[in-house]
């Protein structure tokens, strides 16, 4: 059966996207499924890692949370760039020590952050676990701290592991 | 041929405003791309085009075809998603590409590839500090 279906959540969101792409048919979801299992298996020959997230409420509350940040700093960097050199502001690196291991847990937070306007990940050094990351805005090093260590890594934390 | 007459007022306020939203974030992103002087600085202006500029102008689109066909349109919502993680590849692929040469050029301003042992110290004490959103979280 998983030899068959090896990843059932990838299957279905790309029998999802092609029935949106074509249309709701008979045949299209024959076409659509035949293709999600082909490249299924083509997944399955890269083996990577299988994402297992354990919370899945909790899931659906980051991507709340992220939508609601993305949002608030879209309207704080527009508001930085419309005001042009009439205001001193300051940016530079910041490193923050991260506990959360997981490679898929990472890489969504690289992304939370990527997507996040005034938020850059430069780099992660897996040694000593730190995050080292470019900040638009860097009043206070602490308030970015307690964001995504509080905000996102926590949750993260408890989602995968 | 699609009849944007028949569309009510109040959805073609509502694709106008989205579209202004999208359009006024992307092009904001553009000047800023422009405008800033450091290279870092400079990554963080084009964001504002893939986050909510892009999911403003989708919205606009899935709102307006909806409103059109009298049924709901969703794939534009493929487009948000796949921009969304596909970009951060681009933007961490240049963020890296610009910090390597700094530190190869040994530029002052770049932090070193392994940070020093008291700053790392300093970060791990900071690191126990009670914050506000755990206390909020614990609350609900």
């Amino acid at each position: 059966m998983s030899q068959l279906f090896p990843y059932p959540l990838l299957i279905i969101c790309l029998i999802i996207m092609w029935l949106l792409l074509t249309s709701f048919s008979l045949g299209q979801v024959i076409v659509g499924t035949i293709i999600a299992l082909i490249a299924a298996q083509g997944m399955a020959a890269l083996q990577p890692a299988k994402p297992r997230p354990k919370r899945w409420d909790l899931l659906l509350r980051l991507t709340g949370i992220v939508l609601y940040d993305i949002a608030r700093s879209n309207i704080a960097v527009t508001k930085i760039i419309l005001q042009g050199n009439k205001r001193t502001r300051k940016s530079g690196f910041m490193a923050i020590p991260l506990n959360l291991r997981d490679p898929i847990g990472l890489a969504i937070l690289a992304v939370i952050i990527t997507s996040t306007p005034g938020t850059a990940w430069l780099g992660y050094n897996f040694a000593q676990g730190t995050l080292l990351l470019h900040i638009f805005d860097l009043v206070d090093e602490a308030v970015w701290l307690d964001l995504i260590k509080n905000r996102y890594e926590y949750l993260l934390l408890e989602i995968f592991e | 041929m699609n009849h944007v007459t028949d569309l009510p007022l109040w959805v073609a306020w509502l694709v106008a405003a989205f579209l202004f939203i999208g359009a006024g974030l992307t092009l904001t992103g553009s000047f800023g791309l422009y405008r800033l002087s450091s290279f870092y600085d400079r990554i963080h202006a084009p964001t504002l085009g893939t986050s909510w500029g892009t999911a403003a102008i989708v919205l606009a689109s899935i709102i307006y075809f909806s409103a059109l066909q009298s049924r709901p349109v969703f794939h534009e919502i493929l487009i948000g998603i796949f921009v969304t993680i596909t970009t951060p590849v681009t933007f961490m692929l240049l963020g890296r590409a610009a910090l390597y040469r700094d530190r190869s050029e040994n530029n002052p301003e770049v932090p070193a590839m392994d940070l020093p042992k008291d700053i790392l110290d300093k970060l791990k004490l900071a690191d126990k500090t009670e914050s506000v959103y755990l206390e909020s979280g614990e609350r609900e």
